[in-house]
């Protein structure tokens, strides 16, 4: 099956050793090239971050392997899985549909699925409260939640905890880790946390002007810790990268 | 950066010893202050008192305006001979019906004009088109076409609800935030779904509002149907009353839209705050 939009020739991935494939892809917004020729790709399982400044073409990429960019124009070949799932900046939660029927919207029949989700982010017994009620890092762990039900083959993350307090991203960062071990999907975490990426990637990517400027594969021991001094290593080589000296 | 911080914690002792010995200035309040308790019920108390000391000590004319009392008693008169109940019920019937109606083709003509592009160009612009002109307006023609029974009126009605219904609604669904839509896209929705879990409770806080103005423009149109050729109805029993100079009974009857708009709003207001108990608003 494929399928065209904005110049871009879209097929699921067949092979079991490649989760996605992205091979000489163009994005355009009139006459700005956003992403120049880009490749990449992740393996099943691999957690890749995605590193650059405002405007370096992350969330182009992550919105083309989602499907989103209706009527961008440019070209390019994407092998994406079937299945992928898509955590937002904000929870996006619907504010009229209960917790539990946000994690399954979509979903016939996986009630109880969505209450084991529920559960696994630490979310057990408020499968009835609206949405407003809960605090931002709970949300946000709802919206995980309705990814993870889904069982992806692929996790798309657009600075899912960007909008999060210090000690609430630490949490999630810790949730994020053992949810991933759990259920093994594909990430690609779009971020501007270089601390995050080195904490939860097992490659982290830096994009610059829409191509790749770095690649840093992490070989550090989990869990990581910033006190680490290759940590602090790898830290300033991606600082180098995107062109922050300190 | 601790050296800073000392400076500044060493400004903050200072001032507040400054503060310590001035004495202190109380800001001048602007809010309006504490609700008064009852504070709704004094206007109207207010009004009837003066009404009542008018009608006793004989200020106000009893053709002009009949005392409180009067009117009371009148009450008493119209439900023992059962005027007053057979009237409402008809007139309830017709503002029902009309209401019924309207709803149901304002959130039609709203889904369809809201949901397709082609739906909005072909509707949008006549449903303008009729909100510029007064439901009242189109009553002789309407009577042309329809003559002076029952379908006159209640089509009258009709055409007064569903405008704000329509209205509402579509305004409702238009301002769905893009971003759910996107959701829906990557959670696979189909069109249906999309419109159920979506759509549907995304525009009902503004379907909701439309009904506010839609129960309002029922009770409006259906005073007016009714004093036109009509044989029952509060309306009709006004401008009966109004033949003979009867000035308690048109205030029975303006009395009874009063409270039957109260109640309806009341009603309207209670369903909204049932159906939309997710969203937690300064009003709540």
């Amino acid at each position: 099956m494929a399928t065209h939009t904005g110049g871009l020739t879209t097929t699921l991935t067949r092979d079991a050793t490649v989760a996605v494939e992205v091979t000489n892809l163009v994005r355009r917004y009139a006459d700005r090239v956003v992403l120049d020729e880009l490749d990449l790709s992740i393996k099943p399982g691999e957690f890749v971050a995605l590193l650059g400044k405002s405007g370096s073409g992350k969330s182009t990429l992550l919105r083309a392997l989602a499907g989103l960019d209706h009527g961008v124009a440019g070209s390019g070949d994407l092998v994406v899985p079937e299945n992928v799932s898509v955590v937002f900046q904000d929870s996006r939660l619907l504010p009229w549909a209960r917790v539990l029927d946000n994690v399954v919207l979509g979903l016939s029949g996986a009630e109880e699925r969505g209450r084991k989700s529920l559960a696994e982010v630490g979310l057990e017994g408020r499968e009835n409260a609206w949405p407003s009620e809960l605090s931002g890092g709970e949300q946000q762990r709802v919206a995980l939640a309705r990814s993870l039900v889904r069982e992806p083959e692929l996790l798309l993350a657009d600075e899912p905890f960007g909008a999060l307090d210090a000690l609430t991203r630490l949490k999630m960062h810790a949730l994020l880790r053992k949810l991933c071990a759990a259920h093994q999907p594909a990430v690609l975490l779009v971020t501007h946390d270089v601390d995050e990426s080195i904490v939860l990637a097992d490659r982290v990517i830096v994009l610059d002007e829409g191509r790749i400027v770095a690649t840093e594969t992490i070989e550090l021991s989990t869990p990581r810790s910033p006190a680490d001094p290759g940590f602090a290593a790898v830290r300033s080589r991606l600082l180098d990268a995107l062109g922050v000296s300190l | 950066m601790s050296g800073q911080l000392a400076t500044l914690t060493g400004v903050r002792a200072e001032e507040r010893a400054t503060v310590a010995t001035r004495p202190v200035r109380r800001r001048r309040r602007l809010g309006p202050g504490k609700p008064i308790r009852f504070g709704a019920a004094i206007g109207p108390v207010l009004l009837l008192a003066i009404w009542s000391i008018g009608s006793a000590v004989g200020w106000l004319d009893p053709r002009v305006l009949s005392a409180p009392w009067t009117v009371v008693t009148t009450t008493g008169d119209l439900l023992a001979d059962g005027r007053l109940q057979s009237n409402l019920l008809t007139s309830t019937q017709r503002a029902a019906a009309g209401l019924g109606l309207g709803i149901a083709l304002g959130v039609v003509l709203a889904l369809l004009s809201g949901l397709s592009r082609v739906g909005e160009a072909i509707l949008d612009g006549p449903i303008q088109i009729k909100r510029a002109i007064p439901s009242l307006a189109l009553l002789p023609l309407l009577i042309l076409w329809l003559g002076i029974g029952e379908s006159m009126k209640i089509t009258t009605i009709t055409l007064g609800v569903f405008v704000p219904i329509y209205l509402h609604t579509h305004n409702g669904l238009r301002t769905i935030d893009s971003r759910y839509v996107e959701l829906a896209q990557t959670v696979g929705l189909s069109r249906w779904e999309f419109v159920r879990k979506v759509v549907l409770p995304g525009a009902l806080p503004g379907f909701l509002l439309g009904l506010r103005f839609a129960v309002t423009a029922a009770w409006l149109s259906l005073v007016v149907v009714e004093q036109i050729n009509s044989t029952s109805g509060i309306g009709y029993m006004m401008e009966l009353a109004r033949t003979y100079g009867q000035t308690d009974i048109i205030i029975v009857g303006l009395v009874l839209y009063g409270v039957l708009g109260l109640l309806s709003d009341g009603a309207v207001r209670l369903i909204q705050r049932k159906a939309l108990t997710w969203r937690r608003t300064l009003a709540d």
